[in-house]
């Protein structure tokens, strides 16, 4: 590698993570000035777990993204054995699109139609419509993880137990899903974090009773900085990273027959 | 019931659901959008006019089509704000592309000629930030930025500055924010493309007397245009709709319309100039896409054409 593009790298990835170590090392600073270092200290997490609101933010989050990263989950894979199987089928284009577009579209379009359609089949606004609306756009992310194991996968398995007679359904079920699991499990943390994280979406479809925990940190973060988000931050970029470890060991396993 | 039925039904699920959700959730809603885009606002539940009479039969539909408008639209036309706004969107998605490609070019292709050990690594290292939540990523630079902040504090410390440069709360605030969110996204589809690159035919340009940067802009970067574009595209896209960068690091005058779309909905509850808004928007986004969809189809064509 030369000097340049070695220089290079490792620029790109000091900016990646510099504003992430800031937050987490200014979350155990004792002053309340973010810029301030005035002594290791961990109230900020006292005063972290004892604020009812924002635990309670932290618990719907959670619902919605199991929920949300389940229905995903099933839809996403579908999507990918559909492309991957179905072979040329009629609009195999426009489903491509359909089933990526989610992925790009501004946030602020997605919430403001699906509001629009909530309120205009007068389905009552809360965690429901939050769900729908994160389903909707993980689904592409499910299917993108899914479908490239599908590509990586031998065929011949699942052929030898065609021949033998086993119906398409059992053939899924005994060979093909086990085979998949991994990246259908990485495809579930994924549609989660995305659903944990989205702060834009949620705000235009939830209702009252219904706040998520980005809502309620942006709602504080609106206000400046603040050392008691810097401590909640930290502790989601931990779960996060968590969750990461978990999904890349998963992918990881795939050349082991997991 | 036939195998051959069972058969052709379990498809169809595996086909169906997908479709079914993204249509009824995805496609719908941009249906009913454009239509409220057509709506006048009204202190009503739901807060716009016209709304559908379902018992009214072919009069009630017709005096529906009738109470709608292109209002919105006219107002849109009309008010610079809404102008300028969706030019300075274009501006922003269009110089933080320029800088990303800049930046994630010689980063991709560094990651490309890592060894096959530190390959993976890499990637993970690149990707690992993109899981973290968006919001909080983005409000760890406002500590970095402020005038009092910590990038500004070193700079006064290293004497390159005589005051704080105004960092947050402006432009320069929204370019940092806009690179740094999206890197993950130019560098990957750079990455991908350089790493599949024969190394024969870097090996041939150096044989032939060509120095790295020689080699570098005459065989890898043409090679690697396609990756170029996928970043482009898939930067270019979501931050033309940017709301999250530019209400936390923008000025109060900093214009884009995501923002704009955001407080009509929200602050002036005006839910068919919204809705405008997003179909504006939606266009402002298409348009690139249906270009980039279009070279690849003539690269695709012509590669083909060689092929024979």
């Amino acid at each position: 590698m030369s000097p340049f593009a070695r220089s290079a790298l490792t620029l790109a990835l000091a900016f990646l993570y510099a504003p992430i170590l800031v937050l987490i090392v200014y979350s155990f600073n004792d002053s309340k000035l973010v810029t301030v270092w005035g002594g290791f200290s961990t109230r900020w997490y006292a005063i972290l777990f004892a604020d009812g609101p924002l635990l309670a933010a932290a618990l719907v989050s959670l619902k919605v993204a199991l929920l949300s990263a389940a229905i995903a989950g099933v839809l996403g894979t579908l999507a990918a054995l559909a492309l991957d199987r179905h072979g040329r089928f009629f609009g195999r284009g426009a489903y491509t699109g359909l089933l990526y577009a989610p992925m790009v579209m501004p946030e602020v379009i997605t919430g403001l139609s699906l509001l629009l359609l909530f309120v205009g089949i007068g389905l009552d606004r809360g965690i429901a419509t939050i769900v729908i609306a994160h389903a909707t756009f993980a689904t592409g992310f499910v299917a993108v993880v899914v479908g490239a194991r599908l590509k990586s996968l031998d065929r011949s398995l699942e052929e030898a137990a065609a021949d033998l007679g086993a119906a398409p359904l059992r053939v899924f079920l005994g060979i093909t899903l086990p085979l998949i699991a991994p990246s259908v499990v990485a495809g579930f943390l994924l549609a989660f974090t995305l659903s944990l994280d989205d702060l834009v979406i949620a705000s235009f479809v939830s209702g009252p009773g219904a706040t998520t925990l980005p809502m309620r940190l942006y709602s504080q973060v609106r206000l400046g900085v603040n050392p008691e988000i810097n401590a909640a931050s930290t502790l989601m970029i931990a779960l996060v990273g968590l969750v990461v470890l978990a999904a890349s060991w998963l992918t990881a396993r795939r050349g082991q027959g997991g | 019931m036939s195998g051959r039925l069972t058969r052709r039904l379990g498809r169809g699920l595996v086909r169906g659901l997908p479709l079914l959700w993204l249509v009824l959730f995805f496609l719908v809603p941009f249906v009913v959008t454009l239509k409220i885009s057509f709506s006048s606002p009204a202190t009503a539940q739901p807060p716009y006019l016209p709304v559908i009479d379902w018992q009214g039969g072919l009069e009630g539909w017709s005096e529906f089509l009738q109470a709608l408008d292109f209002q919105n639209y006219h107002m849109i036309a009309g008010d610079a704000l809404y102008r300028d706004a969706a030019l300075s969107s274009l501006g922003y998605a269009a110089l933080a592309t320029a800088i990303l490609a800049l930046i994630g070019t010689p980063t991709a292709y560094a990651m490309a000629r890592a060894s096959a050990r530190w390959q993976p690594i890499l990637v993970a290292l690149v990707i690992v930030p993109f899981w973290t939540s968006f919001l909080i990523r983005i409000y760890a630079w406002i500590a970095v930025l402020k005038p009092e902040g910590l990038l500004n504090g070193a700079l006064l410390k290293l004497g390159l500055i005589a005051g704080p440069l105004p960092l947050l709360d402006s432009s320069v605030g929204v370019l940092i924010g806009l690179t740094y969110a999206y890197l993950p996204f130019m560098v990957l589809p750079l990455y991908a493309v350089m790493s599949r690159l024969d190394p024969a035919l870097l090996e041939a340009a150096a044989d032939l007397g060509a120095g790295r940067a020689r080699a570098f802009a005459t065989v890898t970067l043409p090679l690697a245009l396609p990756g170029l574009a996928a970043g482009a595209l898939l930067c270019f896209i979501p931050m033309v709709g940017e709301f999250i960068i530019p209400d936390l690091l923008g000025g109060s005058d900093t214009l884009m319309l995501g923002r704009v779309l955001w407080s009509e909905f929200f602050s002036n509850r005006d839910w068919p100039l919204a809705s405008a808004v997003a179909v504006l928007l939606l266009i402002l986004i298409v348009v690139p896409v249906v270009l980039f969809r279009e070279a690849e189809l003539r690269r695709e064509e012509a590669a083909e054409g060689r092929g024979r």
